[in-house]
């Protein structure tokens, strides 16, 4: 067998991260960052993160804060002088560092992202109004209640455009066929484990 | 049956009693103008738009849009599928590309399809309707219908981001597409020439959980188009349109700003030009009233 030179993570990467077999394309110009809306929030640009993974830096990679601040606005796509995928890749990092329990835990914009699929993978659809409640709602029933009174003009102008139904809390919309739908997102996380437990470094 | 017909993926927030039922409500009076016929994909789900990444991996959200294509397969087998939502057409051409174009997800993606009963071809088109618009009928078309011009009003074009990138509308620059600027000028109106903030972010899903950092981008969104002298901003996506219109009085209560800008979809402005009541052209939808469309829709 011959011998493997790459650091482990990066193979890791390579094999459980979405599109992260495109992680040593990076040629570190920084145009990601650059482009990016909350470029200064990110506690290690997308450039970093790429080096990061490749100086095998796991812990602080999947750790940090950074993937989380990705508002899919796909600059870094578009500009991106060697197509590096960027927005999918820190979607994948954040998941994979989610699914394995290494996500920062009070980072709002994970609790969110975790609310919204759990929301849709309910029912099929999104209900907004039970997803909003549910992210306002998650520190605590004082903590709710405050948000929901600093939120109180913008809920009145959706109810008063009716772009906000107050009986989604009932139930509201949903797939006919949502069993069909959990069936496979259920199998689909399974294929998905298996391969991911298949990786040996 | 209408001269166009297209498989119809409507979208979480196009539903009854949602944030862009303004926007479905709008959108069909432009189709009956424009002989356009959408037919739901039926039993159609959530594409877990660009946020669903935190419980969903690669392979589950790959299955829920190729569900959402595997109907429309069965249902209308020879009709492109056409968006409204920039999230739901990301998404799902997302999908259709990738798994058009690796055999391996492919599989899997069938394999978690079949507990289903389903199975996913992958020879569809995923427009975007704006594509429709502008291929299918042209800007010749979409002038006919027009029997109220918008004349003597200012429109900052503000395409945003999904709408525009990684795909956008064929022929079309990521940094200064034109189309939006063109269709206002087709309906009468001025755009707003080299609004700086055309092409940038509202924030999207990253305006609940990251609030302060969202606001201060719409901020400079809303600036730029007072800059340019707009009287309105207009928009075709569903979360643009939301975030640049109801938290101005929060930036407001900021920024000590006075923005009272209404923000609009651009099938609510082509509704309006042509010659449909308030109601149809969904302007009550509006939480941000605009007051020079109503003007305009009360004219007879």
């Amino acid at each position: 067998m011959s011998e493997q030179y790459r650091n482990n993570f990066l193979r890791e990467v390579e094999a459980n991260v979405e599109e992260g077999e495109w992680v040593k394309r990076c040629m570190q110009c920084g145009v990601c960052s650059g482009s990016c809306p909350l470029g200064p929030h990110w506690e290690h640009p997308p450039q970093e993160l790429f080096m990061m993974i490749r100086a095998g830096k796991r812990d602080e990679v999947l750790k940090s804060s950074s993937m989380w601040m990705c508002t899919s606005c796909y600059n870094c796509i578009a500009r991106c002088p060697r197509e590096l995928p960027i927005t999918h890749i820190m979607h994948g990092l954040a998941h994979y560092a989610e699914r394995l329990g290494l996500a920062p835990k009070n980072q709002q914009t994970n609790k969110f992202a975790q609310r919204f699929w759990n929301n849709l993978s309910k029912t099929g659809r999104v209900n907004e109004l039970k997803l909003t409640l549910s992210f306002y709602f998650m520190n605590g029933f004082m903590a709710g209640v405050k948000m929901s009174l600093n939120m109180q003009k913008v809920g009145l102008g959706m109810l008063l455009s009716k772009r906000l139904n107050p009986f989604e809390i009932l139930g509201g919309h949903g797939c006919k066929d949502s069993k069909g739908l959990q069936a496979i997102l259920k199998k689909a996380r399974e294929i998905e484990d298996a391969k991911i437990a298949k990786f040996q470094g | 049956m209408a001269k166009h017909n297209y498989s119809f993926y409507p979208g979480c927030s196009s539903q009854k009693g949602a944030s862009s039922s303004n926007q479905l409500r709008s959108t069909q009076t432009i189709c009956e103008e424009l002989d356009i016929q959408l037919n739901d994909i039926p039993d159609w789900n959530c594409c877990s738009a660009s946020i669903g990444y935190a419980g969903g991996g690669e392979l589950p959200r790959l299955a829920l849009s190729a569900r959402n294509i595997a109907l429309s397969e069965q249902a209308h087998p020879d009709q492109d599928i056409v968006a409204t939502c920039a999230a739901c057409w990301l998404a799902t051409r997302e999908a259709n590309d990738r798994l058009n174009e690796n055999s391996g997800l492919l599989a899997n993606t069938n394999e978690a399809l079949k507990a289903g009963g389903l199975t996913f071809k992958g020879n569809k088109k995923i427009r975007h309707f704006v594509e429709i618009l502008i291929e299918d009928i042209g800007y010749e078309g979409l002038k006919k219908p027009v029997t109220k011009p918008l004349e003597g009003i200012k429109i900052a074009g503000y395409v945003g981001c999904q709408t525009n990138r990684p795909f956008g509308i064929d022929g079309e620059s990521f940094e200064n597409p034109l189309y939006l600027d063109k269709l206002i000028e087709t309906l009468g109106a001025e755009p707003v020439e080299n609004y700086e903030k055309k092409v940038s972010c509202c924030g999207g899903a990253l305006m609940f959980s990251e609030p302060e950092k969202s606001q201060a981008l719409v901020k400079d969104i809303i600036e730029s188009a007072y800059d340019g002298g707009a009287d309105m901003i207009v928009t075709p996506c569903p979360v643009c349109q939301l975030n640049v219109e109801v938290y101005q009085e929060q930036i407001n209560k900021k920024y000590g700003t006075k923005f009272n800008i209404p923000s609009v979809y651009y099938s609510t402005l082509m509704s309006v030009a042509y010659g449909r009541s308030a109601q149809d052209a969904a302007l009550n939808g509006q939480v941000i009233r605009a007051i020079k469309l109503e003007e305009i829709a009360a004219k007879s």
